[in-house]
């Protein structure tokens, strides 16, 4: 399957990533090449099989329902806020997104 | 007493704890050469304060007799690993100046067991890459270079830095990740040893992530004995990664020098592929004897759905991408674009500036495949034809202990001979993309040389956590194999 430019525009939108108008072509060259060679995943039967997203047969472990300590713990928002761009008062600071 | 930098890990180890060195010394003696090496560009960061800070404290343990099991050993740490106070890039300009408030626990357990950070190892950007290419920081420079020629090789990838720094003797060993062959490749074209443990082996907590179902950290070292030392400081459950499996880490070292006598080793007849470079056939032949002199059973397998599992990877790994690099948004760390119009335009800008385009490729493919309409195309398929690969492996593995291949189709590459076609660049990682998917522990071992004179590695396959066995076969593999070379130092 190819794609064209106008398919590129669309997922360059939805993955926040702007593309000049000039990149989208070879985009859509390049992405077609690297698809077509997935292509041949199709002569493969996966009838009945069911789909794999991890190696791991193993159930999620549960932990009490507690705030933890350490890193993944609470009361740090000094920690949280020290490699943002932007922040006033332990908040992130991004552009007006509400009129 | 020899340079220290001349010695493996292990020796290092126990020359530290017979106080025949001390690890200031041995940590003085690496800064020197990495300060001569600056033309490999291995690393992105030398932390050489916090080296000999951390030096300082391991020998003041060592002095007393105490101190962990690699007490002042120093090494480089793949810049993959969030490291507390420390610049972590992922090899990327949108993490820029992004320093972690926390430690990775792979290397807090190194830190508790007692081992030095060097610095942090270059890579290519966010791990996406087999030649070191794709960094915001630059190549990696192979330090193997063909016999009579000057051409600057790839040292592999992802883990570059880490296979080039050990290579050239910069640390005692590196850590690394493998998604589909970061390890073991690169481990392959540098003449080093590199393990990808199974899935769940080693915590992924604080590595900066690729693929989630994919990704594992694991060492690239000089011999199969420090790669054993380093997997058990490595490994070891974590309540932080739930995907991290709760059970005993085996001293790997004691399985090595263990006979393989009955052990049936299984070669699959579709890692044997067109075009690959008579040298690297032959060296699997000679690995079979080898295995067949220590008293192993060769098997014949097959591994029919093997040419399918890169389409599948650059299906899964992409897609998994795709969503853990969401993240980078200009919000929270890192690079935030300096000209934008609204929030949208933040983000969209951001992210061209910050990424480069291996990774900009990777996320529009990974994006395309996940949305609407295509989903099941792709991503769907795909989930499936990998169980397939999984269930391939279990069955062959019902019939085999190890599975031995060749590492890598060929030996290491000129910078830029493979970069203008992705897929020619991505059938790198061919023969080790397989463990990926299934989830198995796999491992390259220097195995011999090249007419170039450049070395070739071969991989061992192994059960799911069963990384003994696979340490017990890679000892045999380097015994019989004695391919121990050292690059020529041409780099100053």
């Amino acid at each position: 399957m190819s794609i064209d430019k106008d398919t590129v525009r669309k997922v360059a939108r939805l993955a926040r990533i702007a593309e000049p108008e000039d990149r989208l072509e070879p985009l859509a060259k390049e992405i077609s090449g690297i698809l077509g060679w997935i292509e041949q995943l199709n002569e493969v039967d996966v009838e009945g099989v069911e789909a794999m997203s991890s190696t791991v047969d193993v159930l999620l472990p549960m932990r009490e329902d507690v705030l933890q300590t350490g890193p993944t713990g609470g009361g740090q928002p000094d920690n949280v806020v020290a490699n943002a761009p932007k922040t006033a008062d332990h908040f992130f600071v991004v552009p007006r997104v509400v009129e | 007493m020899t340079n220290p930098t001349n010695l493996s890990l292990a020796k290092l180890r126990d020359a530290l704890k017979k106080k025949e060195v001390t690890s200031l010394e041995a940590t003085d003696a690496y800064l020197a050469r990495i300060e001569k090496a600056k033309a490999l560009n291995t690393f992105i960061t030398v932390t050489a304060d916090k080296a000999r800070a951390m030096a300082k404290s391991s020998d003041a343990k060592l002095a007393k007799g105490e101190g962990g099991d690699i007490e002042g050993v120093p090494l480089g740490i793949k810049d993959l690993f969030c490291t507390e106070g420390t610049l972590t890039t992922a090899g990327s300009h949108i993490l820029d100046g992004f320093t972690p408030r926390y430690e990775s626990s792979v290397t807090t357990n190194l830190w508790r067991d007692g081992a030095v950070m060097l610095g942090k190892l270059n890579l290519d950007e966010f791990a996406m890459g087999s030649s070191n290419e794709t960094s915001f920081y630059g190549n990696v420079i192979n330090p193997w270079r063909r016999e009579g020629d000057e051409t600057q090789l790839s040292p592999g990838g992802s883990s570059g830095g880490s296979s080039a720094s050990v290579s050239a003797r910069l640390c005692a060993a590196a850590t690394a990740t493998d998604t589909g062959g970061s390890i073991r490749q690169p481990a392959s074209l540098t003449n080093t040893v590199g393990v990808k443990p199974t899935y769940g082996r080693v915590s992924r907590w604080g590595i900066v992530a690729f693929a989630s179902s994919l990704d594992q950290a694991g060492p690239i070292a000089q011999d199969v004995r420090d790669a054993a030392i380093m997997l058990k400081s490595m490994a070891g459950h974590d309540p932080k990664d739930s995907t991290c499996i709760n059970r005993p880490v085996p001293d790997y070292e004691a399985a090595l020098g263990q006979s393989l006598k009955g052990l049936k080793i299984g070669v699959p007849k579709e890692y044997r592929m067109d075009g690959m470079p008579e040298e690297i056939e032959k060296l699997w032949q000679q690995g079979i004897a080898w295995m067949k002199d220590a008293g192993c059973e060769i098997v014949d397998i097959s591994l029919p759905l093997t040419k399918y599992a890169l389409p599948v990877y650059y299906i899964v790994a992409p897609a998994e991408a795709s969503s853990n690099l969401a993240r980078y948004d200009g919000v929270k760390f890192g690079l935030r674009a300096k000209d934008f119009s609204d929030i949208t335009s933040m983000y969209e800008n951001t992210r061209a500036e910050g990424f480069g385009n291996e990774v900009k490729r990777r996320i529009l493919i990974g994006t395309y495949v996940l949305s609407a309409g295509y989903y099941d195309a792709y991503y769907l398929r795909a989930q499936k034809v990998r169980k397939k690969i999984f269930d391939e492996f279990t069955e062959a593995f019902s019939k085999v202990d190890l599975i031995l291949t060749p590492s890598a189709p060929s030996a290491a590459f000129g910078l830029g001979e493979k970069t203008g076609d992705p897929v020619q660049m991505y059938l790198n990682d061919i023969f080790t993309v397989t463990a990926n998917l299934a989830g198995i522990p796999g491992a390259s071992v220097p195995a011999g040389y090249d007419k170039q004179g450049l070395p070739l590695g071969l991989q061992l396959l192994a059960r799911p956590f069963d990384e003994e066995t696979m340490f017990k076969g890679m000892f045999v593999l380097e015994q019989a194999a004695g391919a121990n070379k050292r690059p020529k130092e041409w780099w100053g």
